[in-house]
């Protein structure tokens, strides 16, 4: 859902970075607290994923930097030092560390119900917020610049969107972990973008083939006993992406690829038509009969042309000669206007 | 002297070391067309997002009929350069407009039956009702130009700022557009223009600025539109012949 707007600002990777950013943070606050309780780790989660976003910004905004370097520096340094932290809290003698790898590719198995409903009370703010500065968020996303000259304070609203993004990505982490995390974001925000032009249903789609993804993903690691469920929640994800970039009616390849070879066809059936009109335009008569054999002088001429204008009704036969009907000489004389107001 | 409907005062911009914008004073008075003419760098675009606060300047200030900006932004509209955003945005060209709704209603609050109206009647103006809810990427560059000056006309606004608004238009386009912003000048209004094409000042725009990071010259454009400020702005010997 909030992946929506990761997509669109070409802001993709900032999840990835986000919710590898995030992993010191479970390290230290482990380290702190020395329990494995999960609201105190994802606390943890969020002030580090929210240090290694503002971070990024402020590389961004003050050096010479591309986005896309701060963001893979962020992303590997506070990846390095949390695995730093996590092999040190593996040699220490304390029972409690076990399981806290289970952060990097995620445990679903490991969700208690406190969890869940941490999560739908999360997921309930993010969508009153979302609903409520709806028309903020979408200006921003479109034309910053505009949206600073009629007066909003573009960064509120800026750090507003991060912010959510960030919250997304540490509730996830349980679920999917630090590795897989940016996938679950943009997975199912670039499979929606292909089948809608609006942004309302983008987002909407978005949040549906997410959950669809988290159910179905969740089945089938249920029903195979050693598929851990991230992996298989990702996956799904991916094959929602994969069919939207092959099937969508407007964008997707598929469709594009049939459209393409439909208008080629037509293109040589109207260039027939045309032609044999230009023949027809010389007599009175539109329905005198001509030879089969004047079409040979036309370069696109085939049978199968031929064919297919008898059977639209554009053409009668009549042995080895042929004539336009009344709705083919209207049919073609159109053709030929539009034709000539495009050249204009 | 008419009312000034923007004064810029020691207005100094720079990227890092190197200034774009040196010192510039300007005043337009109220109810010119102006074009804003210099070579590429000169800071013409610089120029603009400054004023409008887009750009934050190193010293200056901007006042719009005597207050500051800040304090007048809703008597300003604003065309950006057509290359300034992503047109694949999932989007349509009425939703597009009404944006141009968003600074008078506020925080939080939905465009509603009022401003769709007004949105579709600036649509009209344009010419581009017919395509209302046509998807923004599949709208020719001319169209799209249209649907960014319907979104300012929607603001109701007293001064517009565009930014190359005939860039990569056909001529018909160019025409219409053209004919908008003379109507709006007609109705009172103050037009700033960066233009590019030096042929059509004269013809399009009853005012002038010449820029190359610093201002050479500002004025009427039957008194100061020669080779002299031509030469001076854009370096070379220029000659454009002007009719009387």
């Amino acid at each position: 859902m909030l992946g929506s707007f990761a997509v669109l600002r070409k802001q993709s990777l900032l999840g990835d970075a986000i919710s590898h950013a995030a992993l010191p943070g479970i390290a230290i606050a482990f380290l702190i607290t020395g329990a494995k309780d999960t609201n105190t780790l994802l606390l943890g989660a969020l002030v580090s994923g929210l240090i290694g976003t503002f971070w990024i910004r402020s590389i961004v905004t003050k050096t010479h930097l591309k986005s896309d370097t701060a963001l893979g520096l962020i992303l590997s340094v506070f990846f390095g030092f949390g695995m730093l932290l996590l092999t040190f809290i593996q040699k220490q003698p304390n029972a409690n560390q076990a399981g806290l790898d289970k952060y990097l590719f995620g445990q679903a198995a490991t969700l208690v119900e406190s969890d869940v409903w941490m999560m739908a009370i999360v997921t309930g703010i993010c969508l009153i917020v979302m609903l409520t500065f709806w028309k903020e968020f979408k200006i921003l996303l479109f034309d910053a610049d505009y949206t600073k000259t009629l007066g909003f304070n573009t960064k509120t609203i800026d750090i507003l969107i991060t912010s959510f993004i960030v919250l997304a990505i540490v509730l996830g982490l349980q679920t999917v972990g630090v590795v897989l995390m940016s996938a679950m974001l943009l997975a199912p925000a670039a499979a929606a973008r292909q089948w809608t032009n609006s942004l309302s249903k983008m987002v909407l789609l978005a949040a549906i083939f997410g959950a669809f993804s988290g159910v179905f993903g969740t089945a089938v690691s249920a029903s195979q006993n050693n598929l851990s469920t991230g992996p298989v929640i990702v996956i799904v994800a991916g094959i929602f992406v994969l069919f939207s970039f092959v099937f969508s009616p407007k964008r997707g390849l598929l469709f594009k690829q049939i459209r393409f070879v439909k208008n080629r066809r037509d293109l040589e059936l109207h260039k027939t038509l045309a032609f044999m009109y230009h023949i027809a335009e010389t007599h009175d008569n539109i329905s005198h009969p001509h030879t089969i054999k004047i079409l040979n002088n036309f370069q696109g001429y085939t049978k199968g042309t031929l064919q297919k204008l008898v059977d639209r009704g554009f053409v009668e036969l009549d042995g080895n000669m042929w004539h336009l009907t009344e709705e083919g000489f209207k049919t073609a004389s159109n053709l030929y206007n539009q034709q000539n107001a495009s050249d204009e | 002297m008419k009312t000034l409907a923007v004064k810029v005062d020691d207005l100094t911009v720079a990227y890092n070391y190197k200034p774009v914008l040196w010192d510039i004073d300007l005043e337009i008075p109220e109810g010119v067309l102006m074009a804003i003419v210099g070579p590429n760098g000169a800071g013409k675009s610089t120029l603009i997002k400054s004023i409008l606060g887009i750009l934050k300047p190193i010293a200056g200030s901007v006042s719009i009929y005597e207050k500051p900006y800040e304090k007048q932004r809703k008597l300003v509209a604003y065309v950006p350069q057509k290359g300034s955003v992503d047109w694949d945005f999932p989007t349509t060209a009425l939703d597009v407009v009404m944006m141009g709704t968003y600074g008078s209603l506020g925080w939080i609050k939905r465009p509603g039956q009022k401003e769709k109206k007004a949105a579709l009647e600036a649509l009209e103006k344009v010419g581009m009702l017919p395509f209302k809810n046509r998807q923004i990427s599949q709208l020719s560059g001319g169209q799209q130009q249209r649907i960014f000056l319907a979104r300012a006309l929607v603001q109701n606004a007293s001064i517009y700022f565009m930014d190359e608004p005939f860039q990569g238009v056909d001529a018909s386009t160019e025409i219409a557009i053209i004919n908008i912003l003379k109507a709006l000048r007609k109705a009172g209004k103050t037009v700033i223009v960066v233009h590019h094409d030096l042929q059509t000042v004269p013809e399009y725009f009853d005012w002038v600025t010449f820029l190359n990071v610093k201002k050479i010259a500002t004025g009427p454009v039957k008194d100061i539109f020669n080779d002299d400020n031509l030469t001076k702005t854009y370096g070379i010997n220029y000659k454009v012949s002007i009719q009387e």
